[in-house]
């Protein structure tokens, strides 16, 4: 058994995989299950429709849905839980890291769309290099706010690196907006059309007809983020950048007595961090289709309340903390208004988050998964 | 350059000069708003009078006489003849009331409240459905208002509600601290940010299944309080009319009025946040901002002494938002942004945490900036973009600058670089709180 588990392939793919799967399989059952009971119990209360079968034909579209911005959120979580590690301070300007990431990536699109040649090009191909581009701009991003905004600040109390923050956050916002109203006149960022990636995919369960659909877009998103979440995991646990990183989270000092240049790896952080987000924003625009440079805010925050969710400073509690988060609010958003026969909606599902951060950290501030450690300075 | 300050002010602040000072800028400040109403210079001389009275070496009587002639006196008359400058120190009064509130909790008390203008709200939306005719359209569609709908009270209630705001605020204010408390610093913030969303949320949602707050329209028309009985208004009016040289109205007159409300409550807040300052309480907060754990080894019980730092900060933000409410005659979600919170927040970085000439200097900046400065300028690029003229070296034609680049727009970026660069090379503020320096120059260690 010791040597199958130390087996790298297993290590840093099959586990992690797994683990999503497990989170993915048990957070989905049980919320469906819930959800269901929660049906039959109402079902008097409600009268202008079966709310069980109700409940249950949107079931599929729920879930896709939920497990899709889920695995946004956990891959925009990854880049907060990270710098909290290293330096225990919310990067609060991560929210727009993950908006110019989205921006340059479709601001790319268009380009080749303008130049005509952006539907003779293969579609995964363009939309690989958008996140690319999208990810080494927001990474290179990350690390020069890192270097103008937060390094000065290191030391200082808590609150000082944190309001320098949210100023580089409004700074972020409006200097993209200036550019975009300067170069193109507006500051709204449509994706063009182009490839198959709005077409469903049709799974059919023996008995139901069209019972899951899923755009090819969707796939996509998870499959990328499943691989970049592997990839980092790989990176943290299975490499000697890693290992520095780890170390520098645990303690700084004795990190930097054992020989690790601990701004390096600070800013490698922030590197890593930046560049999920910017794929996380390619990903983002290429689901909701329209960008503005307000964009970040609210999936910014809600990244933030995934983190926390899953405990703070712990990659895998990001993930199961996004996964979660998504699920919870995909679940609110279509069934409130159902339960509720319309007198509360979709719009209470920004609600739904905080109502959660806060009930987390009343009874679990260490979050789902994380240990319970002393307030540092 | 620190030095030049320093003799500078050393001179004008010898034996007789604090005197010709003041009274210089105070009628030069005078006239030149009276001869040119609309002119930018002017009024930023004039308003360096209240800070002259302030830091300048005089008889306190002096000074407080001078005091009730710029605020009582002048600048009406001025605001009368130029309503526009009432309008900007109507905004100075509100948002330095609003920033005095807000260093209470962050300033005195060390607790980052990202959310502050969720207890603003409050205090607005109360006197909004009392005192407009939203309680007798509950049942109604927004937008589709029945005609026959009547105010539900008396405009007169308006006094009573600025004290039914303030508790209500500060009972909001209870309600999310008990929870939140304690959570350390900057889980804090983002809950209360959470909240300030909250807040917002409810108000552009709870148009259904009741329509308690009309939605993203907002409730209007809201009932000011009645001006005093008309006989007394024909005495000023016939005083200030030769003087200004126009009709006075009655909506200048509300205007005036409304000054007047602001500038009591806003000495009323000084005053109080004076004292509370040097008061257990105050020492409380202080020690618990320094550290909380000795704080609570020392007996300090730290809930309790959180939430009076809640109460009393959101207790400010709601008696503004009901005079708020009245004097726009309309609310709307819009006006309690995200944005808002960290304005205010910006004003208190700017002037200083914890000093309380220091926020309210912060709060006349920020409101001079963004309604003045930010304005003046955009007109001034409209003007450009109007006219032929062309930028010489690059050979670019004003004409082609893009609509977009708007700077009364932009206030994110401006509030954005006052919280960086304040906190990268002054993080205690334009003008320290004194125990605030002391701690912010030793260091930290972590």
């Amino acid at each position: 058994m010791k040597t199958f588990t130390s087996n790298p392939f297993y290590k840093f793919i099959i586990f992690p995989v797994g683990q999503m799967l497990a989170f993915i399989l048990g957070a989905g059952t049980l919320l469906s299950v819930i959800i269901i009971l929660l049906a039959y119990i109402f079902r008097g209360s409600v009268t202008n429709l079966d709310l069980v079968e109700r409940t249950i034909t949107i079931l599929p579209k729920v879930l896709i849905d939920g497990i899709t911005i889920g695995f946004v959120y956990a891959t925009i979580a990854l880049g907060y839980t990270m710098v909290y590690g290293v330096l225990e301070f919310i990067n609060f300007s991560h929210s727009e890291i993950f908006m110019v990431g989205g921006v340059v990536g479709v601001e790319l699109l268009r380009y080749f769309d303008a130049q005509g040649s952006l539907a003779t090009m293969n579609e995964y191909v363009v939309i690989g290099m958008a996140i690319v581009l999208g990810m080494v701009i927001a990474g290179g991003l990350a690390v020069t706010v890192e270097r103008i905004a937060y390094k000065p600040l290191r030391g200082a109390p808590r609150l000082v690196p944190l309001i320098s923050a949210i100023g580089m956050s409004f700074i972020l916002q409006d200097a993209v907006r200036l550019i975009l109203g300067l170069t193109t006149g507006e500051f709204n960022v449509i994706l063009p059309q182009f490839g198959t990636f709005d077409e469903f995919q049709i799974l059919t369960i023996p008995g139901i007809a069209n019972a899951v659909q899923i755009q090819n877009k969707t796939i996509l998103l998870i499959a990328v983020t499943v691989m970049m979440l592997v990839g980092l995991n790989f990176l943290v646990n299975g490499t000697k950048i890693g290992k520095a990183i780890r170390a520098v989270a645990q303690d700084r000092p004795t990190a930097s007595l054992m020989g690790i240049n601990v701004n390096l790896i600070i800013s490698l952080t922030f590197l890593i961090g930046g560049a999920l987000g910017g794929a996380a924003g390619v990903l983002f625009a290429l689901k909701v289709t329209r960008l503005d440079p307000f964009v970040g805010f609210f999936p910014g925050l809600k990244a933030f309340t995934a983190a926390v969710l899953g405990g703070i400073g712990n990659l895998t509690g990001a993930l199961l903390g996004g996964l979660v988060l998504g699920l919870l609010e995909s679940f609110g958003a279509s069934y409130l208004g159902i339960f509720t026969e319309g007198a509360f909606g979709a719009e209470y599902k920004d609600i739904l988050a905080f109502a959660i951060l806060i009930i987390i950290l009343i009874f679990r501030p260490s979050g789902l998964l994380g240990q319970t450690v002393g307030q540092k300075a | 350059m620190k030095n030049f300050f320093d003799n500078f002010y050393a001179r004008i602040n010898n034996g007789k000069n604090p005197y010709y000072v003041t009274f210089g800028l105070l009628i030069l400040g005078a006239v030149l708003v009276y001869i040119s109403p609309r002119s930018l210079l002017a009024f930023m001389i004039l308003m360096l009078c209240p800070m002259a009275i302030y830091f300048l070496n005089m008889e306190t009587k002096i000074k407080v006489l001078i005091g009730i002639l710029l605020a009582v006196v002048i600048i009406p008359v001025l605001g009368i003849r130029n309503i526009f400058y009432l309008e900007v120190i109507f905004q100075i009064s509100v948002f330095a009331a609003l920033a005095l509130g807000l260093n209470i909790v962050v300033g005195m008390a060390g607790l980052l409240d990202l959310g502050y203008v969720a207890f603003y709200a409050v205090g607005a939306y109360l006197w909004a459905i009392f005192g407009s005719k939203q309680l007798s359209l509950l049942y109604s569609v927004p937008g589709a208002a029945a005609a026959s709908a009547e105010f539900s009270l008396d405009p007169r209630w308006f006094w009573l509600f600025l004290f039914l705001g303030l508790a209500l605020a500060a009972l909001t204010g209870i309600l999310l601290g008990l929870p939140v408390l304690r959570l350390r610093g900057d889980y804090l913030a983002i809950v209360t940010l959470g909240f300030g969303e909250v807040i917002r949320v409810l108000a552009l949602n709870l148009d259904k299944p009741i329509n308690l707050t009309n939605g993203p329209q907002g409730i209007t028309p809201i009932q000011r309080p009645p001006l005093p009985p008309s006989y007394i208004m024909d005495v000023f009016r016939n005083i200030l009319e030769p003087i200004v040289g126009h009709e006075v109205t009655d909506a200048q007159f509300y205007n005036v009025f409304f000054y007047f409300i602001a500038l009591i409550v806003i000495m009323v807040a000084i005053v109080v946040a004076r004292r509370l300052e040097d008061s257990r309480i105050g020492r409380a907060w202080t020690a618990i901002r320094e550290d909380e754990t000795a704080a609570i080894a020392m007996g300090i019980p730290l809930v309790q002494m959180k939430l009076y730092a809640f109460a009393a900060g959101a207790s400010f933000a709601g008696i503004m938002g009901v005079i708020y409410g009245a004097n726009r005659t309309f609310v709307s979600p819009e006006s309690f942004s995200f944005l808002q919170s960290i304005g205010v927040l910006t004003m208190v970085i700017l002037g200083g945490l914890g000093s309380i000439p220091g926020v309210i200097i912060g709060a006349a900046v920020v409101v001079f900036l963004n309604i003045q400065v930010l304005q003046t300028f955009s007109l001034f690029l409209s003007s450009l973009r109007q006219s032929d003229a062309v930028i010489p070296i690059i050979n670019f034609a004003w004409r082609d600058l893009s609509n977009q680049l708007d700077p009364a727009k932009y206030q994110k970026l401006v509030f954005g670089l006052i919280l960086v660069i304040m906190m990268i090379y002054r993080p205690a503020g334009l003008i320290p709180a004194e125990r605030r320096q002391r701690e912010l120059t030793h260091e930290e260690d972590e």
